[in-house]
């Protein structure tokens, strides 16, 4: 089956247009009688729920967590992209549109980008209009900042609680639709099955995660917004209960997954503390603004920063690409840190962290304020204290966490990060109309794979994730759903619910019933450590041969030695986290598989056997600029199907930050 | 900062459902580590349960960094534990000295029934946001963000109402059980913008009608609520939602709204 994009024909700025001016419509009376579930409710979910119910769909929506306002994108710090030009520093459409296609290492589709960097615009609009609080300057109009990768201010903030506020937001119309009745919301559901009836997706099974009991929903469409799998790597910044679950499933299913290799290493987080560690807490890249990343020029340099002289430093970004510093994109920070830390300039008792240090900005801050507030003579404790408060400003927040978690106060002491798994621009497969291969099933936020090639901007993933809920699938959806008017609710004992529905017992039972003497945390553990140290930030041939073999002996292992304590039929943490974890074991093989089909280095794919003389990513645009579509096609085996990619308007060169 | 490990003894709310009746089940945990957050201590905790082919004790969790409000333990009398201003992901054991004991029970409040151990139901919450707790806004009605200025210091207020993450812990702190400072928390974030104004005479009537309908005790400003907040919310909230509350009575719409 050739993969058909769907790109609309013409100039690249007016394909959406075009797109959404001869798209087919729904009349409202219709509408109502057209039924959608929507599984996920971060941003992606809850807007297109939200969205959707505003339009007057029947919405159904789901989420694992207790509340729809839990999802993980409630954990995002540093801000959101819009291309508003607002600091009338040289931003545009075209602009935003540029740096995503290079940012992520010419690996993404233009089309998509280019809607997403047009509709970006829209979304701050839209979220200021539900009353998100951004950040505000004394002229009452909105802040920005700076994010890596981009040399313009376009990033739209609330502090570092960012993804708090756009969700709130969003979980708030969402609610309101939940009490006009158009939307009915399944809190602790878990979905488990998509239901494919005459090759089109009609619903899901999901287990009641209260009761235990496994239920059928009917839908016209299904669309899965059900965030990335960064806890194949166990440790990650990701929320605990973040999964690849649903998508897995709809892979088996049909739908292709794009890209599974691509994942994100993001470059300053809280570094490991022991073997206790069950996530990584992240830094926001905004510090990055501000603070300074160095290293002692002296290996295995014990001493205290705070007596390690100005000279004695080696400020790496700053040395190695001098013209965008310590904002390079999230990949090249990472490398570049892992490379000290490994030639052994790394600082802290791991020796795996690097420093972020804000004394400068400290100080630069403080004078400002002091020439602000009219005050020439102050001594340097004088001006630092001014600096303080406004760094505290900033990312009070930030600093805060990062106090509590080290013990450590980092307006005294620059903070030690390192960097950690973050984000996973690989997904499922889709087609400019969100569209998975599986037709009727819809992907959208991070479970997609489309706007961030091998690589995301900063600040990127929540601008996506609203576009595709608040502005894409209205549309798209409506387009595809204007030929199943006719179609009638199907009741859900038809054949098909009946038996995906005993396909997910069956999976239930024979988990319960293994009754083994190892805990699902272990086996989790184990598959991380292998994919961190075979399939993270650098990669080569022979070690993801070996994690493939490595995986497969451990998915036999988890199968017949797994423990999991309590009962199906009642609350049981333990059991969600196997069927997760048991699902994160296959995928991780087929992440492997992925970056072993890549022989090139390309975003955060890094194979070690491709790279420049000084250690720069060698991409191999002649024989892989495509993406990479893997098809299920039973146990361990996988097709790969390819999507060319065609530049039309960027024309790749290599990427260079320097 | 000296790291240490230590041994303790935790008295922890076991029930196995709503309907059954629960007790406190003691158990010893060993080499702690003081780098180690509190959850991570009952990551320790289940792993030697299910070691000993017993049931893990259920609690809610998921970004443990202080933000989605989903984890809720109430920590030797405290909710969310002896530090301020923190969630109970986030206070880490360095707090602890070898042969310590702790206490860990649910929240308790009559709006918010146990499920499992350590684990409560929290929709009521959703319910309250459900009666009035948003801006109503169709996707794409919006004008350009900039098109309106809203004062810093007003736009600051707004967002510290809203950093609220929705965990329950004022309710599990108040002898009343009351929701107060959680609904005070987004009737002020909404009543201090202007993109708030409109439905602002019905939202805080119709938001504390639902507070009572849930079972919410009522408040006698005792202040527990403010001191356990993880997010500072501040009790001035509770004077503007009086405030509102007292508008939207005098005005009579909310009356009129809830008969329509
Ligand atoms: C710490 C951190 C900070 C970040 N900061 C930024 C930032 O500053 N800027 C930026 O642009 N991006 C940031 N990101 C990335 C961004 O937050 C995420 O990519 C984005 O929020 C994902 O949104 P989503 O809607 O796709 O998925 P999520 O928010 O992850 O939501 C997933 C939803 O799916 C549900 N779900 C999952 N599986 C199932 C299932 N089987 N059944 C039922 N429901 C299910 C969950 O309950 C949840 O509701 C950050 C990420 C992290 C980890
Ligand atoms: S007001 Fe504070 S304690 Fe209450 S729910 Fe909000 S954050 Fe939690
Ligand atoms: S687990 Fe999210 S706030 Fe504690």
């Amino acid at each position: 089956m050739p993969l058909n994009s769907k790109i609309p024909a013409g100039p690249i700025d007016a394909k959406w247009k075009t797109y959404k001016a001869t798209c087919k419509l729904v009349n409202p009376a219709n509408k109502r009688s057209l039924e959608v579930i929507v599984v996920g409710t971060g941003l992606a979910g809850a807007s297109a729920a939200a969205s959707l119910g505003e339009m007057g769909y029947k919405v159904k929506a789901f989420c694992f967590q207790d509340s729809p306002r839990r999802a993980h994108s409630i954990a995002a710090q540093g801000g959101i992209n819009a291309a508003k030009n607002y600091q009338n520093d040289g931003d545009s459409t075209y602009r935003l549109f540029y740096d995503t296609i290079k940012g992520g290492d010419y690996r993404a589709r233009e089309g998509n980008v280019h809607r997403l960097a047009e509709v970006s615009a829209n979304i701050i609009d839209q979220c200021v209009a539900a009353g998100v609080p951004f950040a505000r300057e004394y002229g009452g109009l909105l802040s920005n900042r700076s994010f890596g990768g981009t040399q313009v201010q376009r990033t739209f903030y609330a502090a570092g609680q960012t993804g708090q506020q756009l969700l709130i937001g969003a979980y708030q119309g969402l609610e309101r639709q939940v009490a006009l009745g158009t939307v009915t919301m399944y809190s602790r559901h878990e979905m488990l099955e998509v239901v494919i009836i005459d090759g089109k997706a009609r619903g899901i099974i999901a287990r009641n995660l209260v009761t235990g009991e496994l239920e059928r929903h009917f839908g016209h469409a299904v669309l899965l917004c059900t965030g990335g799998y960064g806890n194949v790597f166990y440790l990650s910044t990701n929320a605990m209960g973040s999964n690849v679950t649903a998508a897995w499933k709809a892979h088996k299913k049909g739908a292709f997954f794009g890209n599974p290799c691509f994942t994100q290493i993001h470059p300053t987080c809280i570094p490991v503390s022991g073997d206790h560690q069950s996530k990584l807490t992240l830094m926001s890249e905004s510090l990055r603004n501000d603070g300074r990343i160095w290293v002692p020029k002296k290996q295995n340099d014990t001493r205290k920063p705070v007596d390690i002289a100005e000279e004695e430093r080696d400020y790496y970004l700053e040395r190695r690409y001098p013209a965008f510093g310590n904002l390079v994109p999230r990949d090249v920070a990472s490398r570049a840190a892992k490379e000290r830390c490994d030639a052994g300039y790394g600082v802290g008792s791991s020796k795996m962290a690097v420093y972020l240090d804000f004394g400068a900005a400290i100080e630069r801050y403080g004078k400002i304020e002091a020439n602000k507030q009219g005050k020439h003579n102050l001594s340097k404790d004088e001006i630092i204290v001014l600096g303080k408060a406004v760094v505290k400003e900033k990312y009070g927040n930030l600093f805060d966490m990062y106090e509590k978690i080290t013990g450590e106060n980092p307006y005294e002491t620059p903070m030690r990060i390192y960097p950690a798994v973050h984000y996973t621009m690989g997904g499922l497969w889709v087609d400019y109309e969100l569209m998975t291969t599986v037709p009727g099933l819809y992907a959208l936020g991070e479970a997609n794979f489309s706007d961030h090639g091998a690589n995301r901007l900063g600040a990127s993933a929540l601008m996506q994730g609203l576009a595709d809920g608040y502005f894409v699938i209205p549309y798209t959806l409506g387009n595809n759903l204007a030929d199943d008017i006719r179609t009638k609710a199907i009741p859900t004992d038809h054949p098909a619910f009946v038996a995906a529905e005993k396909e997910v017992a069956d999976r239930i039972n024979k988990l319960m019933s293994i009754k083994g003497t190892e805990s699902v945390e272990s086996f989790h553990k184990r598959l991380g450590k292998i994919m961190w140290d075979k399939c993270g930030m650098g990669r080569n041939a022979e070690g993801l041969k070996q994690a493939i073999e490595e995986i497969k002996a451990l998915r036999k292992e988890f199968w017949s030695n797994v423990r999991i304590p309590g009962d199906i039929d009642g609350f049981n943490p333990e059991l969600d986290k196997a069927g997760r974890v048991a699902d994160f074991i296959e995928l991780g093989e087929l992440m492997c598989i992925d970056a072993l089909n890549r022989n090139e280095s390309c975003g955060g794919h890094f194979r070690e056997e491709y790279q420049t003389e000084d250690g720069e990513a060698l991409r191999d645009d002649a024989n892989y600029m495509f993406v990479s579509a893997w098809e299920y096609k039973g146990d361990s085996q996988y097709e790969l199907h390819k999507e060319p990619l065609n530049y039309e308007v960027v024309h790749p060169s290599s990427r260079s930050y320097k | 900062m000296q790291h240490y490990n230590m041994n303790l003894n935790l008295k922890v709310w076991r029930q196995k459902n709503s309907k059954t009746s629960g007790a406190f089940e003691t158990f010893k945990v060993s080499n702690i580590s003081s780098e180690m957050s509190f959850l991570e201590m009952f990551d320790v905790l289940n792993e030697q349960l299910v070691a000993e082919g017993k049931e893990p004790v259920a609690f809610d969790h998921d970004c443990r960094e202080g933000i989605c409000g989903m984890c809720s333990m109430h920590i030797n009398g405290r909710a969310h534990g002896p530090w301020s201003k923190n969630t109970t992901c986030q206070l880490h054991m360095r707090e602890y000295k070898d042969g310590d004991t702790i206490v860990v029970e649910p929240w308790r409040a009559d709006a918010f029934p146990v499920i499992k151990d350590l684990v409560v139901d929290r929709s009521s919450f959703d319910r309250i946001i459900q009666a009035g707790g948003y801006i109503s806004v169709n996707t794409g009605n919006a004008q350009d963000a900039n098109a309106l200025p809203i004062e810093k210091q007003q736009a600051d207020d707004a967002f510290a109402a809203a950093a609220c993450i929705g965990c329950g812990a004022c309710v599990a702190a108040c002898p009343n059980a009351s929701a107060m400072l959680f609904v005070s928390a987004k009737v002020s974030h909404l009543a201090l913008l202007p993109q708030g104004d409109p439905e602002r005479k019905t939202r805080a009537f119709n938001m504390v009608n639902q507070m009572d309908a849930e079972g919410f005790g009522s408040c006698t400003n005792i202040g527990a609520c403010e001191a356990e907040c993880p997010k500072g919310i501040s009790l001035e909230n509770i004077a503007r939602l009086n405030r509102e509350y007292v508008g939207s009575m005098l005005s009579g719409s909310a009356v009129e709204g809830l008969q329509q």
